[in-house]
């Protein structure tokens, strides 16, 4: 039993309307950080559950120091800008003033690691002294892993964009348009993480 | 005029293919040969899930532990669950039937990703072949599928790690899917073709993914926390160190109630395709089945914490926790009763997808009914950890899921391999499982109402009968998958030839060849604005075909 009889009567336009491919990509990207996020979610709501339920003995709390993760939200937050504007100079096909830009992005990025490494160094806890101190690291060891990654991402981005060979320009913006995305998940990631762990 | 071999319309499409069954082996980036290859990969790990379930029972057909050492025991224990879980039905209602028909019903020739889609098939052979080696090498995981600390730190941490692993990767493959699914049902669809006129199966996986994509990642968290608490010694789980195991417990079932929405609702959406094939008749209550849907999901991810009833939950935890989950029956019975309102007065030709169809739709009810009694903090007090547990999820997840996978494998299989199945071999396959599964499985909730406590080789000797009752039933199930087997290699070769659509269905994978070409149709994506429009009777289907079918129309 066939059906499919009136394929013929279609018409050209018909058939490349329906052909057309838009591109999905960055729908699937922030559906991936939905689910990135998620994970974050499950570590915030496990800290907040340890420390509404199982209290410390009060020579056991340690309370963390200001200055250093706030020096290291400032960091963070220029650099979304910052990469906003690599982004429309890139759209404006001013490369080079992109590339500066990413360059900047990707500096702001490594002086945020380089900070919370020297925070890690002046904490005087470690990573099994008890719930907090885990929850601590395995919070902010997540994220710096994240931003890691975002800046070896910025860096490839930024190598690409070279002339004559790379492959992103103005006509496919699509890798830098995806990298930014993410650095701006990355960030508010951070805030949320700031205010719980280091203000609550 | 063929659109498949004009070269600009090849999307995506990889020059070095290769043709014939070697491709099942390949990084194909074919949606159709992913289907399979996940429906292949995870039968053959429903065989060893199955050998291992046999191994449980024989060791359960006397009082004491006398077939194979207790640790063993345990390990079977957790493979079995595991392998069945994360390597057969997830895979399988998701990934293979997912993969297979929605680029068909959405109208699109591959998924939104196809090659992401073959990343995420490629995680499960390795993360499975990784769990079962560990059985030979280290010795596997022992704390069960659930992996609860304490006992997941006291076990051996060698198997542990390797399972949290594999997990992570299951995990992994089952949220690329996900998003997978979610792009091509909301960005893929065909011009013309409006979400309510899509069929019920692209709605259950709508569902679904949005599950996979918020829940499997708390997991993954959960698993990593586990992890550093095995290896690293942190203390995440440890009250010692201030930790909680408690904590472990809410993030697990946050995911894993879900995962049993995961399990099943895919199955939901394929018993609606095939119910209305088989008896001539549409979907009854179309638009309330997607209400349900979109409710079981909303409702899905707020009732975890019903399996932590006697885990020291405080009384407003429980108040809440037992009215949502018995909310979730509702919108269940909904779907319940669309069923049966569908197969109602319907010419029904009893072959064997219809009749593994029905056997989900008793087995479902009776573990639904079950369930909502679990839901009841003073009964599930008193059965928690008992053999009735194991009970009811079996109703659920075998009665439901896999006698769902097998309806869709008589349904599907024409459209696969472009050969009828053996209708007598699969009658016969239906009676062996159907009686099996409830003779194995019905005697474990007296089991379990009397006290007989789950996940333990020893039991008191009143249990013996009744226990070996329910060994026999495993012995049929076992051998039920005999004849089917049997069908399934031989009509590959044999089996009469289908032809394009032997059920005269109206769902768009039947509106093209049996296999299909590799772009889905020759022609353009056929529009079918009303999947189910069956005439009352077999004669006049003719009419509805011509008259619902706008066959590669043009909405402007
Ligand atoms: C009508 C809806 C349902 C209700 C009200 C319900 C309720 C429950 C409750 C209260 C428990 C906990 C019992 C205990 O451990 O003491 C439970 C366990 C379980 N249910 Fe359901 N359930 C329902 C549907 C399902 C579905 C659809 C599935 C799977 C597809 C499922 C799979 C499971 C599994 C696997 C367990 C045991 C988990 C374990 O401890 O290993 N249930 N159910
Ligand atoms: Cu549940």
């Amino acid at each position: 039993m066939t059906t499919v009889a009136p394929v013929e009567e279609a018409s050209k336009e018909n058939i490349s309307q329906e052909e057309v491919h838009h591109d999905h990509r960055l729908f699937g990207l922030a559906a991936f950080l939905v689910a990135d996020g998620m994970t974050f979610a499950g570590f915030f709501a496990a800290y907040l559950t340890f420390r509404a339920v199982n209290p410390l003995l009060p020579g056991a709390i340690y309370e963390l120091e200001l200055p250093l993760p706030t020096l290291n939200t400032v960091l963070l937050l220029i650099s979304s800008a910052t990469f906003h504007r690599a982004g429309q100079a890139l759209k404006r096909n001013e490369t080079d003033l992109c590339r500066r830009w990413l360059l900047i992005t990707a500096t702001l990025g490594s002086a945020f690691l380089a900070s919370q490494m020297v925070e890690y160094f002046t904490l005087p806890f470690g990573l099994t002294d008890n719930v907090y101190a885990s929850t601590f690291y395995a919070l902010t060891g997540f994220h710096g892993l994240h931003v890691t990654l975002g800046t070896l991402m910025i860096l490839i981005v930024w190598w690409q964009t070279r002339k004559p060979n790379g492959r992103i320009s103005s006509e496919n913006v699509f890798p830098l348009e995806a990298t930014e995305l993410y650095w701006h998940f990355v960030d508010g990631i951070w805030v949320i993480l700031f205010i719980i762990l280091y203000l609550l | 005029m063929t659109l498949a071999s004009s070269p600009d319309l090849s999307k995506e499409s990889e020059p070095l293919q290769p043709k014939g069954w070697l491709r099942y082996f390949s990084f194909s980036v074919d949606h159709k040969v992913i289907g399979l290859q996940y429906l292949i990969c995870g039968f053959i790990f429903y065989l060893i899930g199955g050998a291992l379930a046999s191994a449980i029972r024989i060791e359960l057909t006397s009082p004491i532990s006398d077939f194979m050492p207790r640790d063993v025991y345990n390990q079977v224990l957790t493979l079995h669950g595991t392998i069945m879980i994360f390597l057969w039905i997830v895979p399988v209602v998701n990934g293979a039937f997912g993969n297979y028909l929605i680029p068909f019903y959405v109208g699109a020739r591959d998924m939104a990703f196809p090659r992401l889609n073959a990343v995420a098939f490629w995680l499960i052979p390795p993360a499975g072949l990784m769990l079962i080696s560990s059985y030979f090498i280290t010795g596997a995981a022992e704390s069960g599928w659930t992996a609860y600390p304490p006992l997941s730190i006291n076990t051996p941490a060698a198997g542990q790690i390797i399972w949290i692993l594999s997990v992570l990767l299951l995990g992994g493959s089952s949220i690329f899917g996900g998003i997978n699914f979610i792009a091509t049902i909301l960005k893929l669809r065909r011009p013309g073709l409006g979400l309510m006129q899509l069929p019920m199966y692209c709605w259950a996986m709508l569902g679904t993914s949005i599950l996979v994509v918020l829940s499997t990642p708390v997991l993954a968290g959960t698993l990593i926390l586990l992890s550093f608490d095995i290896v690293a010694h942190t203390g995440f789980f440890n009250p010692v160190m201030g930790g909680n195991v408690i904590v472990y417990q809410h993030l697990f079932w946050f995911y894993s109630h879900p995962a049993v929405y995961i399990m099943v609702l895919p199955a939901f959406g394929l018993v609606s395709e095939i119910l209305p094939v088989h008896c001539r008749k549409p979907l009854f209550g179309y638009t309330t089945m997607v209400y349900s849907i979109m409710a079981i999901v909303v409702l899905g991810l707020v009732v975890w914490a019903h399996h932590m009833f006697t885990s020291g939950t405080p009384p407003w935890m429980r108040l809440f926790f037992t009215i949502a989950t018995s909310f979730i029956a509702v919108p269940t019975g909904i779907k319940f009763f669309n069923w049966v309102a569908t197969l109602w007065g319907g010419r029904i030709s009893l072959n064997s997808a219809i009749l593994f169809s029905c056997g989900f739709i008793i087995n479902f009810v009776l573990g639904g009914i079950t369930g909502v009694a679990l839901a009841q903090v003073p009964f599930d007090i008193h059965v928690h950890d008992t053999y009735f547990v194991v009970a009811h999820f079996h109703y659920i997840v075998y009665g439901g899921s896999v006698f769902v996978i097998f309806s869709s494998i008589y349904h599907w299989y024409p459209k696969f391999t472009g050969r009828m199945l053996n209708e007598n071999l699969g009658r016969l396959h239906f009676l062996l499982t159907f009686v099996g599964f409830n003779l194995c499985f019905a005697p474990q909730h007296w089991l379990g109402l009397n006290g007989m406590p789950r996940r333990v080789a020893e039991y008191d000797p009143q249990f013996t009968f009744v226990n070996q009752l329910s060994s026999a039933g495993a012995l049929l199930m076992a051998i039920s998958t005999l004849p089917f087997l049997w069908n399934v290699f031989q009509s590959a070769f044999n089996g009469p030839i289908a032809g394009d659509n032997p059920w005269k269905a109206l769902t768009p994978e039947w509106l093209t060849s049996s296999p299909p070409p590799v772009e889905n149709w020759e022609g353009p994506a056929p529009l079918v604005k009303e999947p189910y429009g069956y005439g009352e009777t077999p004669e006049t289907l003719e009419v509805a075909l011509d008259k619902d079918l706008e066959l590669g129309g043009d909405e402007k």
